[in-house]
């Protein structure tokens, strides 16, 4: 077995060619090469092998990188909904724009999308111990960015854009976590439970490696993603719901 | 201005003449109801919860203990319970929290089905000398199978089966999480479940490393929050079920509070210690069966189309139309629970108020399937206030394949049905992670409990099955003609599609 794989996705359905991904990690493959995607739905699902790299040429369906537990994916075109949905470790560079909920419920490991992406962008991410997800986006998000989110890091770089997350509902619920969107939003803007903290050196360097990461995997070179302010939103607090009940 | 005290709602008193005070109460109980001063156990009835701890660890049965009669001016309308609930929200200006089941004093719609037994004509059959076929098969059947024969004249399938559960009963344990329950609670269950080879749901606090010796026993879920879920917890369970609504609580997430997240809770739902776990109302991945659909067909890509999967909701108005729309979602089964199901923790206005009763959503679900052509597609299974083995054969008598208990399987474990789960303080161990408590349910031992309530319902089902002229499980399924209606109105005997008592086949 090469290092390497090609798989001709056209005219495949999805559970095929999940197959023949696995059997080609199992045969011992680094890297899969995947032409003609074009829409095929959970790419990658609940793939295991740190060191596997994935690059997918054409759109991938949604749910990409579903459950998946290490592995590398390279997208080289616009993505679907929901990419990294529940994913536990492992790495996803769109290089383009994504859909709807990307990295849902993202439990570990990393999603990168060169462009904007949709609602719901990090919604119910969480942390455990090690596992810290992050959600980097270079251009803008749209409404209900990082509900209920209860850990992890959400970046968004906001490219060519005055306002980055002109809509609302940034945060409603969130219980841990944190969001850092370029410029400024509204408070307006902001969900319950939601509040604005101070963004200062600690957290410039907390951000820094990642932003790092974006430019490199897209070729961007922009010092002002290093230098500018970065509003950064948490949980006003870590128990959302503690005071809206009574005990019987 | 202030409303002072509610009156206790028990009494408890001792006989001091049969009291050797060995203390045994005032360790039993974790409300603090009783203490000693001097030669006397001395009580507090306004801490008793009516857990029975005390009365049954009493050695002198020395205790005694009822319900308070209500001291209010009595009124049909103004119950007690409405006006304490009242009492408390002007107080609080909460919504009050409430554990187990539905409290309203509605007739289950089981006791008013009867079943039949044969009599002269179409013998009954005995299960002493008969076979009787009791294993349930959970999961897609096909329509039709075709076959082969090979040139030595065996026959060979050629239609691919999808994978099913195989019950030798069609009783099953509910879905009661690592956090709501203690995990010796959850390992008595397993072992239990195991060893009548049936199956238990995990709930959606994930999959505890003691448990993964009954992993092929084990349902796991997948909820709102996610919490637990990873590749490994996916490919450890038998089947995987997605929850989308509960009985006790259609229509709202759960929310287990930081306080009970510790430090190996918190290992199984995968966050950190004392973060408040929230399961969102909806699946922010699912607004339309499509998603939902795409959800179900993901966890089986994920599990190579290996495991059955689920999908659980509560049984609301419109359940016959979504339950139709789920099996088409490529789901192998699907729950229904019931608005009389359990719960560590439920606002009261949801518990008592919302959903239907699991009897007429079993047999409107039936029905739609069937209607539709895709009964065959899917299996039901029905959960909620099943009390005896007698509800599980009318409810597969209505319609279902299996059933899920909750409630019934925490009772073979001491659970005296007190609804103060939510406290985290239970006294039998069950609802609580306090070492003292939770070490007080030895899962070594309580697992018999459940095996032998299981094991005693089966033969039950069994023999009413027999008496019924019925031979196989299958026969009994969706089978109304062994139902009649005792005392129910038109209308509910049309949903239920059952004649009356009285009239005859
Ligand atoms: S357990 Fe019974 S005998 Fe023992 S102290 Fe309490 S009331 Fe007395
Ligand atoms: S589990 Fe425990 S706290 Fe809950 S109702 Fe039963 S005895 Fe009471």
């Amino acid at each position: 077995m090469t290092e390497t794989v090609t798989i001709d996705a056209a005219g495949l359905h999805y559970t095929p060619l999940n197959q023949m991904i696995r059997s080609a990690v199992a045969a011992g493959a680094k890297e899969i090469v995947l032409n003609n995607v074009n829409g095929h739905r959970f790419i990658g699902n609940g793939l295991r092998g740190t060191d596997v790299r994935l690059i997918i040429n054409g759109v991938p369906g949604g749910d990409l990188g579903m459950f998946m537990s290490g592995p590398t994916c390279i997208v080289h075109a616009n993505a679907e909904h929901a990419p990294g949905n529940t994913m536990d470790a492992g790495t996803i560079y769109i290089h383009g724009n994504a859909g709807d909920a990307v990295a849902h419920s993202m439990r570990g490991g990393e999603v990168y999308v060169k462009g904007d992406i949709g609602y719901r962008g990090g919604i119910h991410m969480k942390e455990y111990r090690e596992k810290k997800p992050v959600l980097v986006v270079g251009g803008h998000a749209r409404a209900f960015l990082g509900e209920y989110m209860a850990g992890g890091l959400l970046i968004i770089l906001g490219i060519g854009k005055t306002c980055p997350v002109d809509e609302r509902g940034i945060g409603t619920g969130i219980h841990g976590g944190e969001i850092y969107i370029r410029g400024d939003v509204p408070d307006r803007h902001l969900g319950i439970g939601a509040t604005k903290k101070p963004f200062g050196a600690d957290e410039r360097e907390r951000i820094r490696p990642y932003i790092e990461k974006y430019c490199m995997e897209f070729g961007i070179t922009d010092s002002s993603l290093f230098e500018d302010e970065y509003v950064r939103i948490g949980p006003a607090s870590a128990r959302p719901f503690a005071g809206k009940y009574t005990w019987e | 201005m202030p409303i002072g005290s509610t009156p206790p709602k028990f009494r408890v008193r001792i006989d001091q003449d049969q009291c050797m005070l060995c203390e045994q109460c005032i360790e039993n109980c974790p409300y603090g109801t009783f203490r000693r001063e001097g030669n006397r156990i001395l009580v507090n009835s306004r801490a008793c919860t009516g857990c029975h701890r005390c009365i049954a660890m009493c050695p002198r049965d020395a205790i005694d203990l009822e319900e308070k009669p209500v001291a209010y001016r009595s009124h049909p309308i103004w119950t007690r319970e409405a006006r304490e609930a009242i009492f408390n929200q002007a107080k609080t200006g909460k919504i009050v929290l409430a554990g187990m089941g539905n409290v309203l004093d509605v007739p289950p719609i089981f006791d008013r089905l009867l079943l039949d037994a044969c009599q002269v004509t179409n013998p009954s059959i005995d299960p002493l000398r008969e076979p009787m076929e009791l294993r349930t098969y959970i999961g897609k059947k096909p329509s039709r199978v075709e076959v082969t024969t090979k040139p030595d004249g065996d026959i060979e399938l050629l239609t691919r089966l999808a994978p099913n559960l195989r019950c030798e009963t069609p009783i099953m344990i509910g879905h009661m999480s690592y956090g709501a329950i203690s995990l010796n609670a959850q390992l008595s269950l397993a072992r239990g479940a195991a060893a009548q080879g049936t199956f238990m749901g995990t709930g959606e606090g994930g999959l505890h490393k003691r448990l993964y010796p009954y992993q092929d026993h084990m349902i796991v879920q997948v909820a709102s929050g996610r919490f637990g879920v990873d590749i490994d917890y996916l490919e450890r369970g038998a089947a995987i079920e997605i929850k989308i609504g509960q009985g006790a609580k259609p229509g709202i997430g759960g929310h287990l509070p930081g306080e009970k997240v510790d430090e190996s809770v918190s290992g199984t739902r995968m966050i950190p210690v004392s973060s408040d776990a929230i399961s969102p109302a909806p699946h922010h991945d699912i607004y339309s069966i499509e998603d939902l659909a795409q959800l179900v067909r993901g966890l089986k890509e994920a599990t190579e189309w290996k495991k059955p999967v689920f999908v659980k909701i509560a049984a609301v108005h419109n359940v016959a139309a979504i339950a139709s729309g789920i099996a088409r979602s490529s789901a192998d089964a699907v729950v229904i629970d019931g608005f009389r199901g359990g719960t560590g923790a439920a606002p009261r206005v949801f518990r008592d108020h919302v959903g239907i009763p699991i009897e007429a959503a079993v047999a409107a679900v039936d029905e739609k399937l069937r209607k539709h052509g895709v009964r065959n597609e899917v299996s039901v299974i029905a959960s909620g206030g099943i009390r005896d083995s007698a509800d599980v054969t009318k409810a597969i008598a209505l319609g279902a394949d299996a059933v899920y208990i909750g409630t019934a399987a925490l009772i073979s474990l001491g659970c005296r049905v007190c609804g103060n789960c939510y406290r985290g303080l239970c006294p039998w161990g069950i609802a609580t992670q306090r070492p003292d408590l939770t070490a007080r349910l030895d899962p070594d031992i309580m697992w018999e409990n459940v095996s032998n309530l299981i094991n005693g319902w089966t033969l039950e089902i069994a023999e009413l099955m027999g008496a019924a002229g019925i031979n196989s499980i299958e026969s009994l399924r969706g089978n109304r003609d062994r139902l009649r209606g005792y005392m129910l109105d038109e209308n509910l005997m049309n949903v239920l599609d059952v004649k009356t008592v009285g009239a005859g086949a």
